[in-house]
């Protein structure tokens, strides 16, 4: 059996690790409006997540359970099995260096490992660490975050403050070997002062999802996505 | 002023139009309701390319329109929709590929022609691949987001005539797919061409 590990990604830090297929995937906020960025790859590394094939298979505008994730090569990288929040958002990107200006300049000299790094920084670094880099970045979700979308004419966005709390959890489960890369930057429409909250990770092994799990019958483009990442390991 | 480009794009096809700063580029919906899947990339380093997320994110707001800046992965100002008569574009809903057809349709259609292939095939001459291909606009594509977090393909707002324009902030490529999907209303069930007219010294 294979065993299990956490890891607490601090505030403002990112981290990449590859994750087995079949493995559970526990995001936990450390606090108050955490928001864990995170992008995917599939087992070759040059498939992706890719948000507007999720999305617009799964008619959501935001990432939510029981939604399968799925990539450019319409093959499922994970189910969302569990979440105590019913939105995160994947409609507005991570944050850049430009996002971090209105709180001054920043480095390790002048605070050593608390200098403030933005999200494209933190990925771009750990993406470099398996050979991508910058054309690799993607679409992202940015779980814990909720922008939420007014009904109005451009449809409108706002970050709502307050929507996640410590102890806040996503649950995904993986469906073939994945890098995850992800960074606890503050969400780039964040306009409270620096301290972003940690997200703890925890990876163990998955039961066998059943033919019934509630993503396999969420919506038959769900179930494709499945039976196609079941023929990709066949 | 001449114009510097005027091409009909026929249905299923694409092109690959370098449009410099300053250039304006027209595209009309010649017959209505037909998405035009368009990909723009910094014509001196193609990893500098349209950004979809950041766009939304930076405009606050999720469709396109008039004014409209359209940003890149580094935040650099591509080109911005300097007219629109159209009201209203997409650029959350993606591409269509072989594979998310497959996924959203079924296995029976597996081999219709779908607009990653396009962009690959016109990509391919600056160097543009599948790495290369971010998240585009989908002009004239009516993709309604609501507060409960609901997207859908709605048929289009669009109708014949009506067009778009973009003015280049600096040397674009401009990439671009006329949608061959049969199989939602994105395209009014029935895809057809679509004209590109440039303005540019």
């Amino acid at each position: 059996m294979p065993s299990s590990y956490h890891h607490e990604v601090p505030g403002g830090a990112a981290w990449s690790a590859p994750v087995r297929a079949g493995r559970l995937v526990t995001l936990t906020a450390q606090g108050a409006d955490a928001n864990a960025a995170l992008l995917l790859f599939g087992a070759d590394r040059l498939d992706r997540l890719n948000i507007p094939d999720t999305v617009k298979s799964q008619m959501s505008a935001c990432v939510r359970p029981p939604m399968v994730l799925m990539s450019d090569r319409g093959l499922a990288l994970a189910r969302v099995v569990d979440s105590t929040l019913d939105w995160h958002d994947c409609l507005t990107g991570f944050g850049h260096d430009r996002h971090l200006r209105r709180f001054g300049p920043s480095s390790y000299a002048q605070h050593r490992n608390e200098w403030r790094r933005s999200a494209r920084t933190g990925l771009v670094s750990e993406l470099t660490k398996h050979g991508l880099g910058p054309a690799d970045l993607h679409g992202c979700v940015n779980f814990f975050s909720k922008v939420a979308i007014a009904d109005d004419p451009r449809a409108s966005l706002t970050l709502v403050t307050g929507h996640a709390a410590a102890g806040d959890t996503v649950t995904l489960r993986t469906e073939q070997d994945v890098l995850v890369v992800l960074s606890t930057a503050p969400h780039p429409l964040s306009t409270a002062d620096y301290a972003p909250a940690g997200v703890r990770v925890d990876v163990s092994p998955a039961p066998p999802a059943d033919a019934d799990d509630a993503s396999a019958v969420f919506r038959a483009e769900s179930a494709r996505a499945l039976e196609m990442t079941r023929r990709a390991q066949a | 002023m001449t114009a510097a480009l005027d091409l009909v794009v026929a249905p299923g096809d694409g092109a690959l139009i370098t449009v410099p700063e300053g250039g304006r580029l027209r595209i009309v919906d010649l017959h209505g309701n037909q998405a035009v899947d368009t990909l723009l990339y910094d014509a001196a380093d193609i990893d500098n390319r349209y950004s979809a997320f950041d766009t939304v994110r930076e405009q606050g707001a999720v469709y396109l329109t008039t004014g409209s800046r359209l940003l890149s992965t580094a935040l650099d100002e591509l080109a911005v929709i300097t007219d629109d008569t159209c009201g209203r574009h997409d650029t959350v809903g993606g591409a269509c590929s072989q594979e998310s057809n497959v996924i959203r349709y079924g296995e029976h259609t597996r081999h219709q022609h779908a607009c990653r292939q396009t962009f690959l095939r016109y990509g391919a001459a600056k160097g543009i691949g599948q790495r290369q291909l971010g998240h585009n606009i989908n002009f004239f594509m009516n993709v309604p987001v609501d507060a409960a977090g609901t997207l859908r393909f709605d048929d289009g707002l669009s109708a014949p005539g009506k067009h778009v324009e973009l003015t280049a902030s600096r040397d674009i490529l401009v990439l671009i797919s006329n949608c061959p999907q049969l199989n939602n209303p994105c395209n009014g069930w029935n895809p057809t061409a679509v004209q590109l007219i440039g303005w540019w010294a």
